[in-house]
């Protein structure tokens, strides 16, 4: 029976509240009602009020608390409605949950769940992909699945990690996406990248639904004889340049791309480390495809516009190829 | 405890504060061997010090940034607080961070970040595991009347609340934050006065008076263990120095500095020992020495210890590195 991406995410959470009593959610209608996309739908029932907390509307007090309970050796599990309100718990994550350890070495094994990306039509905020805000701060750790698969194992591996991780589920692949996932028990190792796709040519470094872009335009560029290696980061922070810098010396060019807006997005971070690395294996610029510099709008055309696709790829590889 | 012995810890830990924190602002700051601000709770050393005595090993303290006598109280040395503030290895952070900015969670106290009120939501998860892991112990969260106009603070206290958790909310009101006087912080003319939107019992006392914050700590921790929930009390004060070591405090009224000064804590409460009988000018005394010579020995340590190493850089961003 395969499973969808969004069930996936359940059912590790499910797994790792049987496994370990420590583990606990909170967060806003999360409990009976299941929470607005219906992650933890069932969850209620099964673990109870103890074990599945709804809270206020109040991101900082989410947060703070998560903190204050995984201090107390807890391992609490966040809910953020949607990705864009995390800013109301911003200080709680940067300054208070990523610092800790460093400056008093406590550990602060919690886990910040967030549903983000476009391609909803939810409009300037409830679609944004915040992620960049966290990954440049050190002590937080940064996921981002792209496939059931990688969702239910990042997700344990997250719960278990004994430092903040924020988990950047993208709700355009909640439902959209399903697989058949082992029956048997396993995790993904946060950190590690994964190379999705084998190919000699070129290399498309990327993250979180647009692995599937990337994907797509990949198979149209095989049509016409090129062959494409696509990584999937699965982890933002910290960062797997290993693998990124190992398959651009095989392939000699390499496409960044990002949902993120432009600028200060994992593309400016990936090909500063790409030259940095491995800048004599290139025979091309480092090219990035990624959305604009603007919000994210809300009308259709507005929004497709605005959403990096496989076209768009397939024509800026279709540039470097000729470079 | 008889009388007696609780007068003596509260003269203890309330002189030891003054003299540890003198001996920060007045002399090390001075000479320069503290490195960045210092923050003191110079008249105000009542309010840590008859809060703190409440608490039991396993309740969980979040003391702000003039509540020194929190620490001492829970074990922690003036060795390791001086070095502390002189970016020591030998300090609580081992130079990671400055001044009381400093947790341990072997004493169950949890650490401040600079922003105020972050940790009244933080201070409310840690009473929500306590209650999950079927502990009964209290969490203690301080703050000054300034820092419960921020967000967090009305975000923790309602989350509290609702779930009614074991917190006791402990706000020095010492009439201003940094230069900005009460009246420009709130409406109300109490802290106390925000108790009732929260459904919560908030109780003033006279913040200047260690028995009184005493027994309403106990008050408050009673009704918090026995699981009604939170609650809140405001222990009226003065900050008798400027907001830091730099500031020289011109915006406040020199008279009240005077009246409040004739309050004094620690001379106050010397005078009530003396005359309840629970203790002689010579032992006042005998205190008054020791205190200097352990703050004397703190110093000597603090000052061998050495800086930490710059090797140490990168370590402990995360579990493995
Ligand atoms: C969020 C935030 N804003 C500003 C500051 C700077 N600041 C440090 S202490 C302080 C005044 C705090 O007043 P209060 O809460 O009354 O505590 P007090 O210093 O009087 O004990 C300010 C404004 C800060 N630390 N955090
Ligand atoms: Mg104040």
């Amino acid at each position: 029976m395969s499973t969808t991406y969004l069930e996936a995410i359940r059912e590790g959470l499910w797994e790792e509240m049987e496994r370990d009593p420590n583990v606990f959610l909170l967060g806003e209608d999360i409990g009976a009602y299941g929470g607005a996309f219906k992650v933890t739908a069932g969850l209620f029932e099964r673990f109870g009020a103890r074990r599945v907390v709804d809270t206020p509307i109040s991101e900082a007090a989410i947060v703070g608390a998560a903190i204050g309970a995984a201090l107390m050796g807890l391992r609490p599990v966040a809910e953020m409605q949607f990705a864009d309100f995390i800013t109301c718990g911003f200080d709680q994550i940067v300054n208070f949950a990523a610092k800790c350890r460093y400056r008093w070495n406590a550990s602060v094994p919690m886990v910040v769940r967030a549903p983000s990306g476009g391609g909803v039509h939810g409009g300037p905020f409830h679609s944004q992909n915040p992620e960049m805000w966290f990954v440049r701060t050190p002590g937080l750790k940064v996921v981002a699945p792209a496939t059931a698969y990688d969702a239910k194992g990042l997700i344990k591996s997250a719960i278990r990690d004994n430092d903040p991780v924020l988990f950047f589920e993208h709700k355009a692949l909640y439902r959209r996406i399903k697989e058949d996932l082992p029956t048997e028990e396993y995790t993904v190792p946060i950190g590690k990248a994964k190379v999705v796709r084998e190919g000699t040519d070129l290399t498309i470094v990327t993250y979180g639904a647009m692995v599937w872009v990337a994907l797509e335009a990949a198979g149209t560029l095989a049509e016409e004889g090129a062959s494409v290696e696509v990584v999937d980061l699965r982890t933002l922070l910290p960062l797997d340049r290993e693998t990124v810098c190992e398959s651009v010396k095989k392939t000699s060019k390499v496409l960044l791309l990002h949902e993120d807006t432009r600028t200060g997005g994992m593309a400016g971070e990936l090909a500063a480390s790409i030259s940095e690395s491995v800048f004599e294996y290139l025979d091309g610029p480092i090219v990035r495809v990624s959305a604009p510099d603007t919000p994210v709008p809300y009308s259709p055309p507005l929004e497709d516009a605005f959403l990096p696709n496989a076209e768009k790829v397939v024509e800026k590889a279709r540039w470097l190829f000729r470079y | 405890m008889s009388a007696a012995d609780l007068a003596h810890n509260c003269l203890y830990y309330m002189s030891l504060m003054r003299e540890v924190e003198d001996r920060i602002e007045r002399k090390l700051y001075r000479q320069g061997k503290i490195v960045g601000g210092v923050y003191v709770g110079r008249g105000q050393e009542a309010i840590p010090v008859g809060t703190a005595l409440v608490a039991e090993p396993g309740d969980v303290l979040f003391p702000s940034h003039r509540d020194m006598a929190v620490f001492l109280i829970r074990g922690v040395t003036p060795g390791r607080i001086l070095a502390q503030y002189m970016g020591r290895a030998g300090g609580v952070t081992g130079g990671r961070d400055a001044n009381m900015h400093m947790g341990d969670l072997n004493h169950n106290i949890v650490s401040i970040i600079s922003a105020l009120a972050a940790t009244v939501p933080v201070a409310a998860g840690a009473a929500l595991a306590l209650r999950y892991q079927g502990k009964n112990g209290v969490v203690f969260s301080y703050f000054g009347e300034g820092s419960t106009s921020r967000g967090d603070w009305h975000e923790g206290v309602n989350f509290a609340t609702v779930q009614k958790l074991p917190v006791v909310f402990l706000c020095n009101n010492n009439q201003y934050a940094y230069s900005t006087p009460l009246s420009l912080q709130m409406a109300c003319a109490n802290v106390a006065d925000r108790g009732p939107a929260y459904n919560m019992p908030a109780e003033i006392v006279d913040g200047n008076d260690v028995l009184a914050v005493y027994e309403a700590t106990r008050r408050a921790v009673e009704y918090a263990r026995a699981g009604n929930g939170p609650y809140l009390l405001e222990c009226k004060t003065f900050r008798m120095t400027g907001h830091s070591a730099h500031d020289a405090a011109h915006y406040v009224p020199k008279d009240l500095f005077e009246e409040w000064g004739k309050l004094d804590p620690i001379t106050r409460f010397e005078a009530r020992m003396l005359a309840e009988g629970w203790g002689t000018q010579t032992e006042i005394d005998e205190l008054r020495a020791a205190v200097h010579r352990e703050v004397d020995e703190g110093v000597a340590w603090a000052e061998q210890s050495p800086y930490p190493d710059p090797a140490t850089l990168l370590d402990g961003v995360y579990e493995s590195s």
